[in-house]
């Protein structure tokens, strides 16, 4: 099997000789996006627990409050419901608010207005109002976490009708995208793998981390670019299978594919609503066989929507039943986290699986 | 407790809760989530339970000032008016959560103790370290529950002095001396002067009771670390993983534990792979 792919970033061609390439981790990416976001519209409002004087207990909003003042990047209550419903009334006025949630696991309490308000304040009034925030949360595990620190809780809010919901796994891509979200007019949920920070997690974890300055898409051009919701990125083209993820799995699926010989089409899908369904059912046509990859638990998943999607629009296509590899149905387990979480050989398993005749 | 420190296989909680998220029902000491002043309607929830079944015992439960600002605290707050639960609600404010001060949660309005005026609660406002005024304010609240007087909210009044966390630098967002200059002392050295005072203690017995406890806990570490340390190996059993997701173990748990089998003997070949 031949083990060559095409590299297909989104990041732009850099010449080999170029020394102006400027290299940022995915908390300095997402830091640039609402830096320049707060610069370039007066109605862009950044907050949450710990976000103002502080900057965020993951230093995402490092530097904000200084620079833009306390009137748009500002410390909130400890309260998630507060927090989104303020954001609500806030986005009801016409600004733009950024609120950020500590963790993923704490957005519970504020989803009630999420689901009941934000995603259906379009709806119900007629496009009176809308909810043109964005909901930033770093998710996922593999930091030793806990069950309250390393849940993947994006199912929830795909099944929301009214809610888009945006995972990069990028540096370059989370500032595009997240500039996206910001000037998007609906309620976006805007996930952050907060195990890729710092540096692309390859699921071996018992190898040295890497960091992200030697990843090509960490490469991060200043000022202001979009990346547009909804548009998948392939990762790598290849023609045995199709493997549909998102977040710090596209990473592990990408490591795992290569070492195994794969000749795989890696789509980093970005956005799961809107989904790019277009370029998901050109892929799975091309390969046949599909693999979809996510770190959440697996019953009503997103990979389940995947599968249905790739069954109901492909099945013609399909040269074997879709694999799904997904974290187990159980809470994030503290000590056996790395039994649970979707690894190398979870996901070498389903790839022998699909490829076996 | 060093066990579940560690995460180990000696951990009573499986190595399932982050290290001091304890449970220990023996001594009526309720499970520990990581999730912010959900414990309060919770004990609300315990006490009218108590109350409902003619028990005399009551509940009591501890919030940082911070997480007040949590909808969950002020349900419980409600609640336990409404039904003259048998609760008492501490809210411990050592002024600090995380990086943002007690301000955020609304101290500089108003008291936390004032709190309770609101809800029709009693409410109390003590030096948290002070021990004979918690205990004695305890007392009296735990009192007037066993009584069917109602609840009590208490407000210990109180400052943290260390970082919230190991990863925390509060010198990153309070001045350097502030832990120098905060004026109500450290509870325990102020214990230890009122008893010397007393003439019910000395400095010696307090060496002594220093050096024996810090003795305990240095045997306690190093007879839990026979039993493994997070991330070293030595933890429960992987299928113990899919335990008490629900009472018995439904079709897909079965497979998704076969599945994990199947990964360790493919990781560690010939190795005992499901213990
Ligand atoms: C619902 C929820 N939101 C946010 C967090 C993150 N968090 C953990 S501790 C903490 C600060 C708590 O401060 P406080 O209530 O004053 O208690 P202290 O830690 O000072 O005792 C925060 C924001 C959480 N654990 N749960």
């Amino acid at each position: 099997m031949s083990g060559t792919k095409t590299k297909a970033t989104g990041a732009p061609e850099t010449g080999s000789g170029e020394t102006t390439e400027r290299r940022l981790n995915m908390i300095e990416a997402i830091n640039d996006a609402l830096d320049i976001m707060l610069q370039r519209d007066d109605d862009v409002i950044v907050m949450g627990e710990d976000v103002g004087y502080f900057g965020g207990v993951f230093r995402c909003t490092a530097g904000l409050q200084q620079k833009h003042g306390r009137t748009r990047v500002f410390d909130t209550p400890i309260s998630e419901c507060g927090i989104i419903g303020v954001a609500v009334g806030m986005g009801a006025y016409g600004l733009r608010p950024v609120p950020e949630i500590q963790f993923a696991d704490y957005i519970y309490p504020g989803l009630d207005q999420l689901i009941s308000e934000a995603a259906r304040l379009r709806y119900r009034s007629a496009t009176e109002y809308i909810a043109p925030m964005t909901v930033r949360s770093p998710f996922g595990g593999g930091i030793f976490g806990g069950q309250t620190h390393s849940q993947s809780p994006e199912a929830i809010f795909t099944h929301v009708a009214g809610l888009k919901t945006v995972i990069p796994a990028t540096p370059y891509d989370a500032k595009g995208l997240l500039i996206s979200s910001i000037e998007d007019n609906d309620p976006v949920i805007f996930f952050e793998p907060k195990r890729i920070y710092n540096g692309p997690f390859s699921g071996y974890y018992d190898k040295p981390v890497k960091a992200w300055k030697t990843h090509p898409d960490s490469v991060v051009p200043e000022g202001y670019y979009k990346i547009p919701l909804g548009k998948a990125r392939h990762v790598t083209e290849g023609d045995q299978l199709t493997v549909l993820t998102y977040g710090t799995m596209v990473h592990v699926a990408e490591a795992v594919c290569a070492d195994k010989g794969v000749d795989a089409e890696i789509l980093d899908l970005r956005t799961l609503v809107p989904l790019d369904i277009e370029a998901i059912e050109k892929s799975v046509e091309k390969t046949g066989r599909c693999m979809i990859v996510h770190e959440a638990t697996r019953t009503s998943g997103f990979g389940a929507e995947l599968s249905a999607l790739v069954t109901e629009r492909c099945f013609y296509h399909l040269e074997a039943p879709v694999e799904r590899v997904t974290g187990f149905d159980t809470p994030y387990p503290h000590s056996l986290e790395w039994a649970y979480f979707p690894g190398p050989v979870r996901i070498g398993d389903a790839i022998d699986n699909l490829l076996k005749d | 407790m060093i066990n579940q420190i560690y995460s180990n296989k000696g951990d009573k909680l499986k190595g399932r809760q982050l290290p001091i998220m304890y449970s220990s029902r023996e001594h009526s000491f309720f499970t520990i989530s990581g999730n912010l002043a959900t414990q309060t309607p919770q004990a609300v929830g315990w006490a009218m339970a108590s109350a409902i079944k003619g028990d005399s015992r009551i509940a009591a439960t501890w919030v940082g000032e911070g997480s007040t600002a949590e909808g969950d605290f002020h349900s419980a707050c409600t609640f336990a008016s409404v039904y003259n639960a048998p609760v008492i609600l501490n809210v411990i404010n050592n002024q600090w959560a995380i990086s943002s001060f007690s301000g955020f949660a609304g101290a500089e309005r108003t008291t936390f103790a004032n709190r309770a005026v609101g809800y029709g609660l009693a409410g109390l406002r003590i030096d948290g370290n002070d021990a004979l005024a918690v205990y004695a304010a305890t007392q009296w609240a735990a009192e007037r529950a066993r009584s069917n007087k109602g609840p009590t909210l208490i407000e210990h009044f109180t400052y943290r002095a260390e970082g919230h966390s190991t990863s925390d630098d509060p010198t990153a967002y309070r001045s350097a001396q502030e832990r120098e200059e905060w004026p109500l002392g450290d509870p325990v050295n102020r214990l230890k002067k009122h008893l010397i005072a007393l003439g019910e203690w000395s400095e010696e017995q307090h060496a002594k009771m220093d050096e024996e406890c810090a003795q305990q806990v240095k045997a306690a570490t190093k007879e839990a670390e026979k039993n493994g340390i997070l991330g070293h190996g030595l933890h429960h059993p992987f299928r113990t993983m899919f335990q008490d997701v629900y009472e018995d173990l439904p079709w897909h748990l079965e497979e998704q534990a076969k599945q994990a089998k199947r990964e360790r003997e493919i990781k560690w070949p010939g190795e005992e792979p499901w213990s």
